[in-house]
């Protein structure tokens, strides 16, 4: 009695059970089609994503802020952090690069231009870095919770940039400090970001999936970033090296995202930097970046939809 | 005739890929040699927690899912959610079925409130509707009776405090198919009171509801079918008085 085993519904007798009873796999799909349900946690279509993931814009903006709020709250300075980290950063690399190493050569506001460039990409660094953990930080919410997984990504990048705003105060008061005039030209931050947001948005839903199936990937990481910043002439100007370095090298200096955006910062915020002095088509390429990396990542992200919840 | 079937599950089969459960040698020229010979990690596991399920619940339905710890309840549970995608099989679903659990993690690092707003939200509410239900969510959870907590983070809240909150979080919403993992038990007896009400309230307005419970009194209460899991796999399936018996029997013999 005890033991008793009974197969899966041989008891047809049930108060709710009638058409239905004993079924093989090949009647259960035909009878979810018959009634019209669809596939639980199924991917929707492109179209219907991009609607719900507006759908949740307030979800994403308050997420990020509170990411961004909760990362300093066992901190004695607590949100003061915000501002001192990038002061204490850029005073770092002044020391190394500007004082002991002397890359400044043929770079006449040192100070104000290296600031710019480790401002900037450090939203970028940062962005990418807070993607790796975005599906493995967040996997008891998406497993408890239904909404457009890109949501966790796009908040990450929103959450650096509201650092990013807060850098860029310190970053003016460090520029005016240091003999740069205010211009009209500093209005030019303003799309030279948000075409950086959309770009870097991009970069961090790719490397999101990544890092959601091959969890090793936040170990490497940081050692693809460090390379990439050496090679986006952040603390030396990118004219020193073309002048005795092939063509192609050259070339790929002057494409690269981050050192397009860059420029456009500096190019914005400080008269001593010469037009003449930056790659070409500086706007043409960021709005190329934005768009193929920025939409490109948000595709490919989709695309694995209904993978996140995994372990 | 029967009802309109709301949830179907077709041979569904959970597949849990866990890292990090160390073998015996985890040394870095162990795992060296592993790559070389392309052998797979000791660390990585995969524990199959769902062995071939299949049913149909239908509409008005309230359904038990009773068996012993770690039997798939809570992993068949969030397949029928969406959440945990099935490894081999299918899960069919009228609309979008809403899993009521005290897993539903939040932000330990974040106060109660904040919480609140992020899990309304998430769930999709707009920003006037977490206005409108805020009040509604803190009172029902009890956080505030003795002091002003929803202001602290929620790390600072005791396990029951927790469980409550997100547990009145998730049940400010109504939802066509709802799935109910432990909530119930969670909490003091004022609390435990309040959330059976809730349940049977949002009962009458969902579809057709699972609940996962080790009391076998609030599975007797709430649900008329009982299916029985034990080790992935459903040993009995059919109206609750038998099966809970069933199941009585099987865990008095073990003890």
């Amino acid at each position: 009695m005890a033991e008793r085993v009974a197969p899966v519904a041989t008891d047809l007798s049930g108060p709710s059970r009638g058409a239905g009873g004993r079924t093989d796999p090949a009647d259960l799909a035909e009878l979810a089609r018959r009634y019209g349900l669809g596939v639980s946690g199924a991917r929707p279509r492109l179209g219907a994503y991009v609607r719900e993931v507006w759908g949740r814009r307030h979800f994403i903006v308050t997420f990020a802020s509170s990411k961004l709020a909760a990362q300093y709250t066992t901190a004695r300075l607590g949100q003061l952090w915000q501002v001192v980290t990038p002061l204490v950063n850029a005073a770092v690399y002044f020391l190394i690069f500007g004082v002991l190493l002397g890359t400044h050569r043929g770079i006449p506001n040192y100070i104000a231009y290296l600031c710019v460039g480790v401002f900037v990409f450090n939203f970028t660094q940062q962005a990418v870095q807070s993607g790796t953990r975005s599906i493995p930080g967040n996997l008891t919410l998406i497993r408890a919770l239904h909404f457009p997984r890109a949501c966790l990504p796009v908040a990450a990048t929103i959450s650096q940039l509201q650092q990013l705003v807060l850098s860029m105060v310190v970053l003016a008061g460090i520029v005016l400090v240091t003999g740069e005039p205010l211009t009209w030209r500093w209005f030019l931050v303003v799309p030279a970001v948000l075409l950086q947001s959309v770009f870097n948005a991009g970069l961090v839903m790719i490397v999101a999936r990544l890092a959601a199936k091959t969890t090793d990937l936040s170990q490497l990481v940081p050692f693809v970033m460090r390379i990439w910043m050496y090679a986006s002439g952040v603390f030396y100007s990118t004219s020193l090296v073309s002048d005795h370095a092939p063509g192609i090298v050259t070339t790929a200096l002057n494409v690269n995202p981050a050192y397009v955006f860059i420029s456009l910062t500096r190019h914005a915020l400080m008269t001593s930097v010469q037009g003449d002095n930056l790659p070409h088509h500086l706007w043409l390429k960021a709005l190329a970046w934005a768009l193929v990396v920025g939409v490109g990542g948000f595709v490919y992200f989709w695309k694995a939809e209904e993978e996140y919840g995994r372990g | 005739m029967a009802e309109d079937p709301t949830v179907i599950v077709d041979d569904v089969h959970i597949v849990y890929r866990v890292y990090g459960a160390t073998g015996s040698r985890n040394s870095p020229t162990a795992a060296f040699s592993r790559i070389v010979r392309r052998r797979r990690p000791p660390s990585m596991r995969e524990v199959h927690a769902v062995k071939g399920v299949s049913l149909v619940a239908r509409k008005g339905e309230a359904i038990g899912l009773v068996g012993s710890n770690g039997s798939g309840k809570s992993t068949l549970l969030r397949a029928i959610a969406g959440l945990l995608p099935p490894h081999r099989g299918r899960v069919y679903t009228n609309g979008q079925p809403s899993l009521l659990g005290v897993n539903a993690a939040l932000m330990n690092d974040l106060t109660g409130e904040r919480n609140v707003v992020l899990g309304c939200l998430a769930m999709g509410m707009t920003p006037a509707q977490v206005k409108q239900n805020y009040q509604q969510i803190v009172d029902f959870s009890g956080i505030n009776e003795r002091g002003d907590f929803i202001s602290l983070p929620m790390r600072t809240y005791s396990s029951g405090m927790a469980a409550r909150l997100r547990f009145s979080i998730a049940a400010a919403k109504t939802h066509d198919v709802l799935l109910i993992d432990e909530a119930l038990a969670t909490g003091d007896a004022a609390f435990q009171r309040r959330s059976e009400e809730r349940v049977r309230e949002l009962r009458g307005q969902a579809g057709t509801v699972f609940v996962v419970s080790h009391q076998n009194k609030t599975i007797r209460d709430m649900c008329e079918r009982t299916i029985w899991l034990e080790a992935g796999v459903i040993r009995m399936d059919g109206p609750t008085a038998d099966v809970v018996a069933a199941y009585e029997d099987f865990s008095g013999k073990r003890t």
